[in-house]
């Protein structure tokens, strides 16, 4: 096991540092099935100690990715390293690695205990030293006095953690774990997303998640690799991909989005031509003056106004409320502006009563904060 | 991926080769054999056909081969009235029988599967049990209440439903009471197997179109229960027409089904070579509903 | 909507007393002290005494019991791995031919399947007695533990047999302790099956066997052929009862034990 790892989520960043060696280099692995490139030429490093998130829209290729990390899958070209090691020809069973199944896959035969000692049996372990383990194990996992039970004696958030301990309890170098949370409800899952965390900083393990869920992804993961298609789209912390993406399609698929079209002013900060007219940011762009460019502006850095906004003012564009969608704690306002096209705002529901000021067919400006946008170059 | 693919093919080989062998040996062999002993004629010998395939007689030896080889036992086949007879007789019983055991099978199969589903699995043993004594015995069974002076006619006199005790047995209505108890488990298993996993909610939308029970049973239930009616018709059918025990012990001997005129043509008459063709015709006889049937069901695969 | 209606009932009723009628009967003769089927001559075991006297009939009866040992044995070997070959193996060659071979018998009218078998052995020239029989059982029994097995693996979860090689353990090994334990109670059933098929065989047993061999159905036929006869009525009630103890105990075993292979997450 590893060391627990000290200081907070943000403050772990390992590939920032140019000295540090990753535990897992996958080098332009890839896989197919038929014609089909499933895993596309992809190329990851992840750090030890670290929470990875693979996040992509279904048939993306992140459980096939997982799978090849596990060994249950042999690559068709590129290598996949452990610790410096290549994998590609080592079969499931020798690999230090483990997977914690999506439909946990525990041994209906078998009581929790025996679920448990499985993979320490085969290490040829003594009787002794498995029961030892088990137990510590069993209490991690809050378990205790479970041991004699049968999977189908316990319920889904049980199964789960038995999974998860059986998984543990080899003391892999990487976790892999397949959408481990799809199966609970919500706030089961939101309990057990943080218990997660906190095991992997507790015993310094390296964890690759495989989710479909953006909010889950956000919540335990250090980094986030979002996969489309079979390649990473981005790589990074969570909050880097939300706010700084590095394309539409990242920023279209995390979260809602708006996204303007315009070119790059002379002086890098200005995009003109845009159907919210000419916007500005505070970044410079890293594109030549001219270049077609993408604004992108989360809806929730949008302020609304009933009142007319200077003429002058950048980032400011009139618009029509079309629809309201009321969540609750906020609400999202689906707007017109003058060509047509339509932008989403979200407002926190601060008022004492649900509903707000804004009522659908109301003429307002929209505006924005030039360091709220980013701009994207494809 | 399974991991048996993943192995060394070295075990995987073996698991593949060694029933493989077997049943090429002691399947596919053996019926290769009956077919080229249809093709050859009788004789007093051991064995009792000749030519007898020998090889030390080297190229001359197949040639000779080739040429005792004949058709005269098909010619036989289609000349002797007996033999045409047998196995229209053995068809007919066969597919009357099936038409019964659909009659009889249905309804006990519709029963089960309407109860609840923990009592479901101890009806099923108790159908199947029977079929775990042996099929001589249960045969057996009914020679003793089928006898002129058996329980069945002591029955029928006390209810006063006939006036003398009629003869059962050597009958074709006693084949037919013996087929149709032993084939049973046959049809009601398939058919059970598919009407379990009927959607009641097709039967609960049926009635809310306005359907009374006996049209929805007609227009949804039997159609959708097809596929267990094939699949029973053709488990009972195809091994009935080849039965033996059945005819031989409750049947009487004035028309034998083709399962007693192979036995007795080569128990009885020795003539090897003749029950080796009737044998082929029978096969091929048989093997065509199941190819059509194949054919059928891709075709459904094709459309779903 | 589970209700079970008259008719329902009824047909129910009817079909189970329709199949247990016949084996009641025969059980209650094989208590009858007269000779004569006909008359009720009161209750009596005799004829259970004068079966331990028959020294042919007690000889068949073991060389059944072994010969249906044997057999099923083997056939349950043979049929699990025809049933791997046919689940995990995908499109291999000669996949279609395996697989007619392994079905046609099931349909195969016995006098087909006895009289080719018994045509190959008098080809080779080989001294029909117990082997062959024991070969000609063996090859009808292993297509139906064959369909048995295959059917149970075809529902099997694969990830189970994942999650043990994930776990360390070799192909070998998690088909010892993972694969085999889940479909041990459909291996076990097609054993008991193949060991009842063999048991009861007539036919092709008739056509297999050779002098020494004569096997418990060959010898109960040659009797009752010609009529009923109250020893074999003691016989036949024995075979029904040692039968139906064993299949009530296996299930009542499978119950008990209640293993399942294929759990869904719930």
């Amino acid at each position: 096991m590893g060391r627990a790892i000290a200081g907070s989520k943000r403050d772990f960043a390992p590939w920032t540092d140019a000295n540090s060696r990753p535990l897992l280099r996958i080098e332009a692995l890839t896989k197919r099935f038929g014609a089909t490139a499933v895993v596309d030429h992809l190329s990851l490093d992840i750090y030890e100690g670290e929470f990875f998130a693979l996040l992509g829209p279904s048939g993306c290729g992140k459980t096939t990715l997982l799978r090849l990390i596990a060994g249950f899958e042999r690559p068709n070209a590129g290598r996949i390293l452990l610790d410096g090691v290549d994998l590609t020809s080592v079969p499931p069973y020798r690999r230090p690695v483990n997977l914690m199944f999506q439909s946990y896959a525990l041994f209906p035969h078998l009581n929790v205990e025996a679920n448990i000692g499985f993979g320490l049996k085969q290490e040829g372990l003594a009787k002794r030293d498995i029961e030892r383990r088990v137990t510590d194990m069993l209490r991690l996992v809050k378990l205790e006095g479970y041991g004699a039970r049968k999977p189908h004696e316990l319920s889904g958030g049980q199964r789960q953690r038995v999974a998860l301990a059986r998984s543990l309890v080899k003391r892999p170098r990487v976790l892999l774990l397949d959408e481990p949370m799809v199966a609970l409800d919500k706030k089961l899952r939101g309990e057990t997303q943080f218990e997660l965390m906190e095991l992997q900083r507790k015993l310094g393990l390296t964890f690759v998640i495989v989710t479909h869920d953006q909010s889950e992804a956000m919540t335990v993961a250090h980094r986030i690799g979002v996969m489309d298609h079979g390649r990473l789209m981005q790589v990074a912390p969570p909050a880097d991909v939300y706010e700084r993406p590095n394309s539409r399609w990242v920023a279209d698929f995390i979260g809602d989005v708006n996204l303007f079209e315009g070119r790059l002013g002379d002086d890098g900060l200005s995009i003109d031509g845009t159907a919210a007219g000419r916007l500005r940011v505070a970044a410079n762009a890293d594109a030549p003056p001219g270049a077609i460019v993408y604004v992108a502006v989360r809806p929730e850095k949008i302020r609304i106004s009933r009142e007319p906004l200077l003429p002058g003012l950048n980032n400011c564009v009139a618009g029509t409320v079309v629809d309201i969608g009321y969540f609750g704690g906020s609400s999202v306002y689906k707007l017109r502006i003058r060509d047509g096209s339509q932008i989403r705002a979200a407002i926190a529901n601060v008022g004492a009563r649900g509903d707000g000021v804004i009522a659908v067919d109301d003429q307002v400006w929209l505006t924005w904060p030039a360091d709220a946008a980013t701009v994207l170059t494809r | 991926m399974t991991p048996a693919r993943q192995n060394g093919s070295m075990l995987q080989k073996l698991i593949v080769r060694v029933p493989y062998a077997w049943l090429v040996a002691f399947f596919l062999l053996p019926f290769l054999i009956v077919l080229k002993i249809s093709l050859s004629q009788t004789a007093i010998a051991q064995p009792p056909y000749v030519p007898a395939f020998d090889l030390a007689a080297g190229w001359h030896g197949v040639v000779a081969f080739f040429n005792g080889l004949s058709l005269d036992n098909y010619l036989l086949l289609g000349s002797d009235p007996i033999y045409i007879l047998s196995y229209v007789k053995s068809v007919e019983i066969a597919a009357f029988a099936t038409l019964l055991l659909l009659l009889v099978g249905y309804p006990v199969a519709y029963a089960i599967a309407r109860t609840p589903r923990h009592i479901q699995a101890v009806l099923v043993l108790l159908t199947v049990l029977p079929f775990w004594t042996s099929l001589l015995i249960r045969i057996y069974a009914w020679m003793n209440i089928l006898q002129r002076d058996g329980p069945l006619n002591d029955l029928l006199m006390a209810l006063g439903l006939v006036k003398e005790p009629p003869a059962w047995l050597a009958t074709d209505t006693a084949i037919y009471i013996g087929i149709v108890y032993s084939y049973l488990p046959f049809m009601v298993l398939p058919l059970y197997a598919t009407l379990e996993k009927l959607d009641e909610s097709l039967l609960e939308a049926a009635a809310d179109l306005g359907c009374p029970r006996w049209k929805t049973f007609w227009l949804v239930t039997l159609p959708l229960s097809s596929s267990g009616i094939i699949a029973g018709v053709l488990l009972c059918f195809i091994p009935i027409v080849g039965e033996f025990v059945i005819p031989d012990l409750l049947g009487g001997s004035q028309s034998p089904m083709i399962g007693q005129t192979i036995w007795l043509e080569f128990f009885g008459n020795k003539d090897w070579p003749a029950a080796s063709a009737v044998a082929v015709v029978l096969v091929f006889l048989l093997v065509t509903p199941i190819v059509v049937y194949q054919n059928q069901a891709m075709r459904a695969v094709e459309w779903d | 909507m589970r209700r079970v209606s008259t008719f329902n009932l009824a047909a129910l009723l009817a079909g189970i007393a329709f199949l247990y009628l016949p084996i009641a009967v025969l059980v209650i003769y094989s208590f009858n002290a007269s000779r004569l089927v006909a008359v009720w001559g009161g209750w009596s075991t005799r004829w259970y005494a004068e079966l331990l006297n028959d020294r042919p009939l007690l000889d068949a009866a073991s060389i059944s019991i072994r010969l249906a040992l044997t057999s099923a044995t083997v056939a349950t070997i043979l049929g699990t791995m025809a049933a791997l070959a046919l689940v995990r193996f995908g499109r291999f060659r000669g996949r279609l031919l395996f697989a007619a071979m392994i079905y046609a018998p099931l349909v195969m009218p016995e006098v087909i399947t006895g009289l080719s078998l018994l045509l190959m052995f008098v080809a080779v020239a080989a001294d029909r007695g117990f082997w062959t029989v024991a070969i000609a059982h063996t090859t009808m029994a292993m297509c139906f533990v064959t369909v048995i097995v295959q059917s149970r693996l075809v529902d099997f979860d694969m990830s189970l047999e994942e999650a043990a090689m994930d776990l360390g353990a070799p192909p070998l090994r998690t088909f010892a302790s993972v694969t085999l334990p889940l479909i041990f109670p459909a291996i076990a059933a097609a054993w008991m099956l193949a060991f009842a098929l063999s048991l009861d065989d007539l036919v092709i047993a008739s056509f297999t066997t050779g002098p020494g061999a004569t096997t418990l159905p060959i010898r109960i036929y040659s009797e009752v052929r010609l009529g009923v006869k109250p020893e074999m009525n003691a016989v036949c009630s024995i075979m029904v009862a040692v039968v139906g103890v064993a299949v009530i105990v296996a299930s009542l075993l499978a119950k008990l034990t209640g293993a399942r292979g294929s759990p869904a997450p719930s």
